[in-house]
C-alpha cells in the first residue's frame, strides 16, 4: 500500500508537476502585482522629472548689463523734467537709445560683428525698452547722465544659455541669428551677460506673446490667493455647519436622505459642469464681473463644498459617543455638546479635509476657463475697489496661466508653463504637508 | 446701491452692540446673581445678536441677489427705502429681543433654535446647488433646441459649427471620442490600479508599502492641468516619434492614445484606493477558509477575494469611467480638436468637454446656437456622469452592506 501511494503522490520533498505549476502561477501573480506598483511609481517619477527638467530653468533668466547715456535731447527736449511731457516719449524712442547704447558698448569692448544694427538691437528683449522708460520716469534726474543697468535679453538668446537654442537650430530659426549668439558669447566673456535667479518670474505680471522672457506669475498667484480666501471663508463655515447638521442633528427621513445622496453625487459631478453653472448664474444672470476672483472663488466653493463635507462628517463620526453621553449627562444641551466637545475633538480631522479640499480647488482649471479667467491681465487686481467691489477686478489663476501659456506659439512658453507648474506644486506640497502635520500632531484615535 | 458691505457693517455693529446690551440687561435684571437666570447671560446676548443679524442680512443679500439676477429695472424700491428697511428690520429685531429679556426667558433654547436654522440652511445649499446646475443648463439647453433641431443634435453624424449659420452640431462624434479615450484610460488604469491594490494589501512588506502608498497618493493629488501639460510636452511627442510615425499611423502629437494613456495614469490612484477599500472589506474568515483548504495565496485572491469583491470593483470601475468622461484639461491639451469617427488611436479626436470649453471661451454670443450648444453638451455630460455615479454608488453601497 505504501509503495503504491508513494508512487502516486511522490515525496513531499519533490514537487510534482501540478504543485510546480501552482507555485509558478503564484510567482507570476506576485510579479504582476509588483509590476503594477512599479509602473505606478515610475509614472509619478517620469511625470515629475519631465515637468522639472522643462521648468526649472524658468527660475533663471539671462540678463545683460549695459552702460549707456540718457540723452536729454531725446527724452526731455524742453528740459523741464515735467512728467506729463516726458510720458509722451514712447518706448520706441527708448528702444532706439537702448539699442544704440548696446552697439556703442560693443564698439567700446571691441566686439566685432557683421550683423546689421537692427539684428544687434534684437538681442535685447522687447520688454527692456519699457523697463528703461519706467526707470527714467521714476527718477527723471537720471536724464543726461550715463547709467549702468541690467536688461532682459530676447527669449532665444536666453534659450541659448539654457540649452534650448544652439547654432544649428539658430540657422533654421528666423527669430535668431548665429551672429547674435557670437555676440552673446563675447559679452559673457566680459562678464556683462549672465544668468541669475529670476524673481520676476514669481512677481511680475504676464507678458505678451512676443516676450516670453518677461512673463511672470504675479497676477496669477494673487488671483489664486484671492480665490482661496473666498473658498476658505465661504466653504469652511458652510461645510462645517452642513456636516454638523447632517451628522449630529438630522432626523432620519426622506429629506436628509435626499441631501446625503445629493452631496455624494455633487462630489462626483465633473468640475466643468460647475463652470457652466458659474457662467450661467453668476455671470449671465447676476452680472458679476467676468474673470473676477469673486466668481472664480464662488464656483470653486460650490465645487469644494461636498469634498469638505464628506471628510468633515467622517471626522465628526469618529468622535466616540461616550463623549456626547458624558456631556449630555452633566446637563449640556445638544448644541452645547456639539460645539463645546465634539467639534473641538473633530477639528483636526475637519481642518485636514478642508486643506485637502483647498488644494484641489487651487489646482482646478476647467471651470475657471469658462468664466473668463483665461483673459490676458497685466494689472495686479486690487482686493477691493469701489467700482468692482470685493475681489471684483479681472485676474487670472495659477493653473489657468499654465493653460494660457501652453496655447502660445513661442517654445519658450513651454519652459514658463512648466515653471508655473512647479510653483503650483510647491504650494500644494506646503498645503499637504500642513495637513499631514495637523493630522499627526493633533488627531486622536479612540 | 450703497455698497452692501456698508449696510452689512451697520447691521453687524447693531448686532454686536445688542449682544453686550442684552447680556448686561440679563445680568442686571438679577443683580448679578446668575443662578436666578434661566440661561447663562451670554445666551441672552446671543438671542439679541441673532435676531438682529439674521433677518436683516437675509433681506440684504437675498434682495441684492434677486435684483442682480432680474436686472436693475426690477428694483421697484428706491435704494434709500431698501436701506431704511434693512436697518429698520435690524433695529426691530434688536429691540424686540432686547425687550423680551427677563430672568425667566428661555434664552438658550431660543438662540440654539437660531443656530439650528443656520445649520439647516447650510445643508440645504447642497440641494440649491444641484437645482442651480440643472435649471441653468435646462433653460439654456431649451434655448438651444428652439434654434437647432434636436434630431441633428442627438442623431446627426457631423460636428461642424459655423458662426455664419447652417451649423451641424451633433453630439455623436464628440461622444465617440470621449468614449474611445475613456476606454483606453480604463484599459490602462483598471489592471494597474487593481493589481497595485491587491499587491499592496496582500503581499507588500511594510517597507515597500511605506514608499509605494504615499507615491500613489501623490499621483492622486496632482492637478489635472499638470497631467495635461505632461501629455502635451512629453507623452504626445514621444508617442508620435516612436509609434505613430514609424508605423505610419499619423503625425499628430495630440491623439486619442496620448490623452488615454495620461488619463489612465491619472486614474490609477483612484482605482487603486477604491479597490483597496473594497478588498479590505472582504472578511478575513473567507481568506482563512480558502488558505486552510490548501489554496495558494494567489488562488485565494483570484477565486475567493476577487469574486467576493467583484460588485464593488465594478462600482469602482464605473466611478473611474465617470471621472474619465468628465475630465477636461487632459483632453483639452492632449486629444486635439477634430471631431471625427475613427478607429486609429494615433489620430487626434475631440471630446464633449473639449467642445464645451472651445464653444464657451473667447468672444461668445449667447444668442447663437453655436454657443448655446455647449449647455446642451454640458447637460448631456451631467446626465451621463450622474447616471454612472448613481449606479456605481448603489452597487458599492449594496456590496458594503453585504459584509457588515
Amino acid at each position: 500500500m505504501t509503495a503504491h501511494s508513494t508512487k502516486k503522490h511522490g515525496s513531499l520533498l519533490v514537487k510534482d508537476a501540478r504543485t510546480q505549476r501552482r507555485n509558478n502561477a503564484e510567482l507570476w501573480f506576485r510579479a504582476y502585482g509588483l509590476t503594477a506598483v512599479i509602473v505606478g511609481i515610475l509614472a509619478l517619477v517620469v511625470l515629475l522629472v519631465s515637468i522639472f527638467s522643462n521648468g526649472i530653468s524658468a527660475f533663471q533668466q539671462t540678463k545683460l548689463m549695459i552702460t549707456l547715456e540718457l540723452p536729454e535731447a531725446k527724452l526731455d527736449q524742453k528740459g523741464q523734467r515735467d512728467l506729463d511731457v516726458m510720458k509722451k516719449v514712447t518706448t520706441i524712442a527708448y528702444s532706439k537709445i537702448l539699442g544704440n547704447g548696446l552697439i556703442d558698448q560693443l564698439d567700446r569692448l571691441g566686439i566685432a560683428t557683421d550683423l546689421k544694427d537692427k539684428d544687434v538691437r534684437e538681442i535685447l528683449s522687447k520688454e527692456s525698452a519699457a523697463t528703461l522708460r519706467d526707470v527714467v520716469l521714476a527718477d527723471p534726474s537720471l536724464i543726461g547722465t550715463t547709467v549702468t543697468m541690467e536688461f532682459l535679453v530676447n527669449g532665444r538668446i536666453d534659450g541659448y544659455f539654457k540649452g534650448r537654442v544652439d547654432r544649428a537650430s539658430a540657422e533654421l530659426d528666423k527669430n535668431v541669428k548665429p551672429g547674435q549668439l557670437d555676440i552673446a558669447d563675447a559679452l559673457t566673456e566680459h562678464g556683462l551677460m549672465y544668468t541669475q535667479f529670476n524673481l520676476d518670474f514669481i512677481l511680475a505680471p504676464d507678458a505678451s506673446d512676443q516676450r516670453p522672457e518677461a512673463a511672470g506669475l504675479g497676477v496669477a498667484i494673487l488671483g489664486s490667493i484671492y480665490m482661496m480666501l473666498v473658498v476658505l471663508f465661504v466653504a469652511l463655515p458652510v461645510g462645517v455647519a452642513a456636516s454638523i447638521y447632517l451628522e449630529e442633528f438630522a432626523p432620519k427621513n426622506r429629506l436628509t436622505d435626499v441631501i446625503e445622496v445629493n452631496i455624494s453625487n455633487l462630489a462626483a459631478v465633473p468640475s466643468i459642469v460647475y463652470g457652466i453653472l458659474g457662467l450661467a448664474i453668476f455671470i449671465n444672470m447676476a452680472q458679476f464681473n467676468q474673470s473676477s476672483p469673486l466668481v472664480g472663488g464662488l464656483v470653486l466653493t460650490l465645487m469644494t463644498l461636498p469634498r469638505i463635507i464628506i471628510p468633515a462628517r467622517a471626522a465628526l463620526k469618529s468622535v466616540p459617543p461616550s463623549i456626547r453621553d458624558a456631556a449630555l449627562g452633566v446637563g449640556a444641551s445638544r448644541m452645547q455638546t456639539v460645539f463645546h466637545h465634539v467639534l473641538p475633538l473633530a477639528a483636526p480631522g475637519i481642518l485636514t479635509g478642508v486643506i485637502i479640499g483647498l488644494g484641489q480647488a487651487l489646482g482646478e482649471t476647467a471651470p475657471l476657463l469658462l468664466i473668463g479667467m483665461v483673459a490676458f491681465v497685466r494689472e495686479y487686481p486690487a482686493a477691493f475697489t469701489a467700482d468692482a467691489g470685493l475681489f471684483g477686478e479681472a485676474s487670472t489663476a495659477l493653473p489657468v496661466q499654465v493653460f494660457n501659456w501652453t496655447q502660445r506659439a513661442d517654445p519658450a512658453f513651454v519652459e514658463r508653463a512648466s515653471g508655473a507648474i512647479i510653483v503650483l506644486l510647491v504650494f500644494l506640497l506646503i498645503m499637504n504637508a500642513l495637513a499631514i502635520f495637523l493630522r499627526r500632531r493633533y488627531e486622536r484615535r479612540w | 446701491m450703497v455698497s452692501l458691505s456698508f449696510l452689512f457693517g451697520v447691521t453687524l455693529f447693531l448686532a454686536v452692540i445688542g449682544f453686550f446690551a442684552g447680556r448686561a440687561k440679563a445680568t442686571s435684571s438679577v443683580n448679578g446673581n446668575f443662578r436666578l437666570l434661566q440661561a447663562l447671560p451670554k445666551a441672552y446676548g446671543q438671542t439679541v445678536l441673532f435676531s438682529t443679524l439674521i433677518p436683516a442680512s437675509l433681506l440684504l443679500f437675498g434682495w441684492a441677489f434677486v435684483v442682480r439676477i432680474l436686472g436693475p429695472d426690477f428694483a421697484v424700491l428706491p435704494d434709500f427705502v431698501f436701506q431704511g428697511l434693512v436697518i429698520a428690520i435690524a433695529t426691530i429685531g434688536a429691540g424686540v429681543s432686547y425687550h423680551l429679556i427677563k430672568p425667566s426667558h428661555r434664552a438658550r433654547a431660543i438662540s440654539e433654535r437660531w443656530i439650528m436654522g443656520l445649520l439647516i440652511a447650510a445643508s440645504a445649499l447642497a440641494i440649491v446647488t444641484t437645482i442651480g446646475i440643472v435649471l441653468s443648463m435646462l433653460s439654456e439647453s431649451a434655448n438651444f433646441f428652439r434654434q437647432h433641431s434636436w434630431t441633428d443634435f442627438f442623431f446627426g453624424a457631423v460636428w461642424a459649427p459655423n458662426f455664419r449659420g447652417g451649423s451641424e452640431l451633433s453630439i455623436l462624434p464628440l461622444l465617440w471620442g470621449t468614449l474611445y479615450i475613456s476606454l483606453i484610460s480604463l484599459i490602462v488604469a483598471v489592471p494597474i490600479g487593481l493589481f497595485a491594490a491587491i499587491y499592496m494589501s496582500e503581499y507588500a512588506g511594510t517597507r515597500l508599502r511605506s514608499v509605494a502608498k504615499p507615491a500613489i497618493e501623490i499621483l492622486a493629488g496632482i492637478p489635472t492641468i499638470v497631467y495635461g501639460l505632461f501629455a502635451l510636452i512629453t507623452v504626445g511627442p514621444m508617442l508620435r516619434d516612436f509609434f505613430a510615425q514609424p508605423l505610419g499611423l499619423g503625425s499628430s502629437s495630440s491623439s486619442v492614445m496620448t490623452a488615454g494613456l495620461v488619463m489612465g495614469v491619472m486614474l490609477i490612484p483612484f482605482v487603486s484606493s477604491l479597490s483597496d477599500d473594497i478588498i479590505n472589506a472582504v472578511p478575513q474568515a473567507m481568506r482563512d477558509g480558502s488558505l486552510g483548504l490548501g489554496a495558494t495565496k494567489s488562488e485565494t485572491i483570484r477565486q475567493v477575494v476577487v469574486p467576493a469583491a467583484l460588485p464593488g470593483i465594478v462600482g469602482a470601475v464605473l466611478l473611474a469611467a465617470s471621472r474619465a468622461i468628465g475630465e477636461t484639461m487632459i483632453v483639452v491639451l492632449g486629444a486635439g480638436a477634430a471631431a471625427r469617427f475613427d478607429l486609429n488611436p494615433f489620430e487626434a479626436m475631440t471630446t464633449v468637454t473639449v467642445k464645451i470649453v472651445s464653444q464657451l471661451t473667447g468672444d461668445t454670443d449667447f444668442a447663437s446656437p453655436e454657443t448655446l450648444v455647449a449647455f446642451a453638451l454640458g447637460l448631456s455630460l451631467f446626465v451621463i456622469t450622474l447616471g454612472l455615479n448613481i449606479v456605481a454608488l448603489v452597487i458599492v453601497r449594496k456590496y458594503r452592506e453585504q459584509y457588515e
